[in-house]
This record gives C-alpha cells, structure tokens and sequence, in this order.
C-alpha cells in the first residue's frame, strides 16, 4: 500500500506547543511521576516468607486432584475423556472393571506427569464425572522426576488437603456431586 | 628533622591515593546497588534485599549484593573471541579505567585538614591528590577526553557491527558534546580566574554565591553536557541496549567487562563531582560549613561530609532522570548539541566576560551592592531569554514522515525510472 492510497486515513501530529517546546515544563512533568513512584507502595510480593494471592480459587489452574464422591471412593469412571483432550499427553490411566455396581469401570492407576503438564484445563472440562481438577496450589517442586510424577494416591491426598478449603467446584458450579 | 621527612610529601599522596581509589571503588560498587534500588523503586518493586553476610541468613537491607555481584563477574569465564584484535581489546578496558581514575588526582575531595605540625608536610593538608597543580580543570577534560579512547578500542577491537556501531556512536556524541562542557566551564574559569578546582570551590565559599546562581545558563548547558559525556540516559546511544546489544563492550566478558562498568560509574561520579565544585559551591553551605581557610578538626569533617552529600544527591538525579527521560533519536541528540546548546553556551560565555569585564566599573557607579545584584540579574535575564529562544526557534529534530504528496511521489518516481513518466 502506498502513501497516497485513498484508503489511508493520515493522522496529523499535534504541532508542538510553547510548554513543551520549551521542554522544562515535561522535564518536571516526568521527574515528579518518577518520584511519585519512587515513595509509592511496592507490589512486590517477598515470596517464601509472604503467599501471593489467588484471586478466584475456582478458576485459577494449579495441581490436579482426583476427586472423591460422598463414600470416599475414586470418582473417576476410567473414560479416558482427559487423556484423550490432554495436548501434553501427560495422563496415563490403566482401566479395569469395578468393584462396584454404580459403573462399569475404574482406574486401576492413574498418574499425571507434572512436569509434562502444561496447565491448560482441558482434563477439567473434557471429565464428564468432574474427577479431576485443577486446585489453586501454585508452588509445585520436587528433587527428581519421578516424584513428579503423581500417582491416584497422590491425586487423591491432594483432595483430601484441599477439600476443605475448596469444595468441589461441581457442587458450587451444579454439577454432579 | 628526621630521615623520613624528605619523604613525608610523597607519603602522604600515597595515603590519599590509597583513601580515594579505595573509596570510590568501594563507592562505584555500592552505587550499582543504589541504581537497582532506584530502577527498582520507580517500578514499584522491591529491588536487591536478600544478600546480606555470606554464610549466614542474615540479609542487612540487601547490603551484601555488591560483593555477590562483584565475586560473579570476576569468576566469570573471561573469554576472548577469536575474530579481535587481541592487543586493542586487552588495552581498552584498562586505558578507560585507568584514564577515570587518573582524573582524580585534580579534584578536590574536601576542604582542607587543620595543620598537622608535622615538619616537611605543607600546612594546611589539603584534601586533594596534586595540589600543586595549576592546570586542574585542563587535567580533568583532557583525561576524560583519553577514556573515549577506551570506548573507541573497545568497540573497534572487538570486530563486531554492534560494538563498532557503539563505538561510532561514541565517538560522535562525546566530541559534539565536549564543546558545550567546555563552554559551561569556561564561564567559571572566567569567574573564578583559576584552573584550579579548590579555588573555583574557595571562591564560591567567599562570596557565597554559587556559580549556579551566578550563571543559570551556563549551569544548566554544563548538566546537559556532563549528562551526554557520561553516556547516562537520555544520552546513552553508545550502548542503547535495544538497538546494539551492549554497544561498544558487546564482546567483553568477565573482570574487562567489569572494568568497563566500573569505569561508567566513575564516569558518572567525576560529573557528580565537577557539577557540585564548579557550580553547587563545593564544600560550602550557608551557615554550616564556614568559608575560611582555617578549620578545625570538626569543620573539616563537616565540609568532607556537606560535599559528598551535595555528590550524593546529584547522583541520585542522574539516576532519577534515567527513569523519567527516554532516550533520544540520534538527529535530536546532534541537534541538541550543536543547535541549542552551543549557541546558549556562547550566550553565557558573552554575559559573564562582560560582567566581569565591566565590574569595576559598574561598582564606581554605583556601589557594590548594586552591582552585585546588576551582575546576578543580568545572567538570569539571559538565561529566561536564551531559554525561550532556543525552544521557539530550534527544530526539535528532523521530520521523518513519508512523503505523501502526489508531486512529490512523482518527483521519486521520475528519479527511479525516469522512462516510465510520459514527459
């Protein structure tokens, strides 16, 4: 496109004024914006010894737990929903028939690599049974890889940390329970 | 009398030496850590608080970060690229920072001590290197001129497009902008009638009038410059990070780039210093410090203390203005220097020979007093009236908008392809 295109539309800058061609009325300008700054209160958050805080737990996407119904047992029904729609193929699920007479199967294991994990939510909302979620826990380390690797054990000590702190978000958000 | 005391004049510059070389490293280190504190706080961060004593957990403000800073960049590999000039590479660390240290020699640090009585020592000690040097002012600009050196070496040695460009950038702006330095000095010069730093110093002490005061305009034409000569944003084209990666010591690494970064620091603190002596009355402070010649042992310490505050706070300026100011286009850094700060640098130059040439004068007339108010009203005037003229009648920089006019556009066509136009 040229210049002289008539679809252009050409914006005109504002010619200087005498303030700020005299340049010491802008000098002061920015000098006392740096200086508001300098005495204004920090955002910083000093980490270890201070938590930053999470806006909305429901929505924020932190470690996944597995979910318990109201019995205490797994609530995953081993549909592969999560693993299929993980873009990082980081769940492994091994599928073997029930135990009980309310579903036709359950996770034998069931293990998310959290280092290959990149945090999307696709699992959240491809489950149909609202198994698996994601909880606000943002400070997630570990010493070698394979404890990165969690377990339904895990998984499901992560709910039992985090029940109470947050309920499910199915309950809140009406889903089933 | 004893075997030493022919010696005592030599020992006692070592003693200085060792005290200012040692301070202002000392001083450039911790001055980083202001810096980041200051960039930090404009930000609103934090800034660098967790390094205290090493090898406990004790973290004092985050005080213990220079020595951490320091001990990383010398255990740094101090690798050397196989494309550079080996001999100028090695050499252009050491010329810049041996050149800013040098410069100190010349200026004074204090006042002077109360007589020591010791035989064979001047009385009184002054604080100052080589006081006998009338060439003070001279030392210093030609000293400094020598660190461009330094910065030319560095980016033409390392072979590298971003260092040479650096380099280049440099070299243009440091010349453009001694001129307007020395214009701004020269009216203290003219004022003071010495070369010699402690008497620009002394002479403000006596009359109480700072040379800021005296010549607004030369004042501030003396900032602007010393801003530019200290490669400090608004004026930091040799090593606009955005634009040449680190300019002129791109390929520099370990202890020679640390050479370097301590070397613009104390770049930064010989401008701090020449600012204050020259033109914020040195040592002296109204009602504080005294202006004779004879201190005691307090009244020295305090004009110590009064001239490193006044140092202080001008750095704490230079800092402030980074954040505040961005950088400037490379035509409005030429016009600035040659457009606006040359002609007002002259203006102050021709109002203060003609104070001072007409004092006498002027004093028969009418008395001191009233001349002494003639002779500040008029710079102030000048200033106010320069000041104005250069922002109504300069150009800010070059328009640079694309041509949009037919004519125009046919003009540059007619240039490219001539046959392609029907005549």
């Amino acid at each position: 496109m040229k210049p002289t295109d008539p679809s252009v539309t050409w914006i005109e800058e504002k010619p200087l004024g005498l303030a700020e061609r005299l340049y010491l009325p802008l000098f002061v300008q920015g000098l006392t914006t740096t200086a508001r700054h300098l005495v204004s209160p920090k955002l910083t958050v000093s980490y270890p010894e201070q938590r930053p805080t999470v806006g909305n737990p429901l929505i924020y996407r932190g470690v996944h737990r597995l979910n318990r119904d109201q019995e205490g047992r797994v609530k995953c029904v081993a549909c592969f929903l999560c693993a299929t729609a993980c873009p990082a193929h980081c769940i492994d699920i091994v599928a073997t028939n029930s135990p009980w007479p309310d579903r036709e199967k359950y996770p034998e294991s069931f293990a998310i690599d959290e280092l290959r994990c990149i945090f999307c939510g696709m699992c959240e909302e491809a489950c149909p049974v609202d198994a698996i979620e994601l909880t606000s826990l943002l400070d997630l380390t570990g010493k070698s890889r394979e404890e990165m690797i969690f377990d339904k054990e895990k998984l499901l000590s992560v709910y039992d940390m985090t029940k109470d702190a947050e309920p499910m978000k199915s309950a809140s958000l009406g889903g089933t329970l | 009398m004893n075997a030493l005391t022919p010696f005592l004049p030599t020992i006692a510059a070592l003693v200085k030496i060792g005290l200012l070389v040692g301070g202002l490293m000392t001083a450039a280190a911790y001055l980083v850590l202001v810096e980041r504190w200051m960039a930090a706080w404009v930000q609103d961060r934090k800034g660098p608080n967790r390094v205290g004593i090493p090898l406990t957990k004790i973290s004092l403000f985050g005080l213990g970060q220079p020595l951490a800073d320091g001990l990383k960049i010398i255990m740094k590999e101090d690798f050397t690229p196989r494309h550079v000039d080996k001999v100028l590479y090695t050499a252009a660390p050491l010329v810049i920072l041996a050149a800013s240290l040098a410069i100190f020699a010349a200026i004074p640090f204090g006042s002077v001590l109360p007589p020591l009585g010791i035989p064979g020592l001047p009385d009184p000690v002054p604080f100052l290197v080589a006081p006998g040097l009338d060439v003070g002012v001279l030392w210093v600009f030609a000293l400094s001129s020598i660190a461009v050196y330094g910065v030319l070496l560095g980016g033409w040695a390392s072979n590298n497009k971003y260092g040479f460009l650096g380099g280049l950038r440099s070299s243009a702006q440091l010349v453009a902008y001694e001129i307007p330095l020395g214009l701004g000095l020269l009216g203290v010069v003219l004022a003071a009638g010495s070369l010699k730093l402690d008497v620009i110093m002394n002479a403000q002490a006596q009359s109480g009038i700072w040379y800021a005061f005296a010549q607004p305009l030369g004042f501030i034409v003396f900032l602007v410059a010393s801003f530019a000569e200290a490669a400090r944003l608004p004026f930091d084209l040799p090593e606009a990070e955005q634009e040449l990666v680190g300019g002129y010591h791109t390929e520099y690494s370990g202890i020679k780039l640390l050479l370097f970064l301590v070397a613009e620091f104390l770049h930064m603190v010989t401008a701090a210093f020449l600012i204050v002596i020259m033109f914020l009355g040195g040592w002296h402070l109204w009602g504080v410090t005294g202006s004779s010649q004879e201190v005691t042992w307090l009244g020295a310490f305090l004009r110590f203390g009064v001239l490193s505050a006044k140092i202080f706070a001008v750095i704490l300026f230079f800092m402030l203005v980074r954040w505040s100011w961005p950088r400037f286009r490379f035509d409005q850094l030429m016009n600035l220097a040659w457009k606006v700060m040359l002609p007002l640098g002259i203006a102050n130059l021709v109002t203060v020979a003609t104070i001072e040439e007409f004092r006498p004068q002027l004093i028969e007339r009418f008395g001191a007093g009233p001349a002494g108010v003639i002779a500040l009203v008029a710079p102030w005037a000048v200033f106010f009236l320069g000041w104005i003229a250069a922002g109504v009648l300069t150009p800010s920089g070059t328009d640079n908008t694309p041509i949009r006019t037919h004519t125009m556009l046919d003009a540059e066509r007619s240039l490219r392809e001539p046959d392609l136009v029907e005549v």
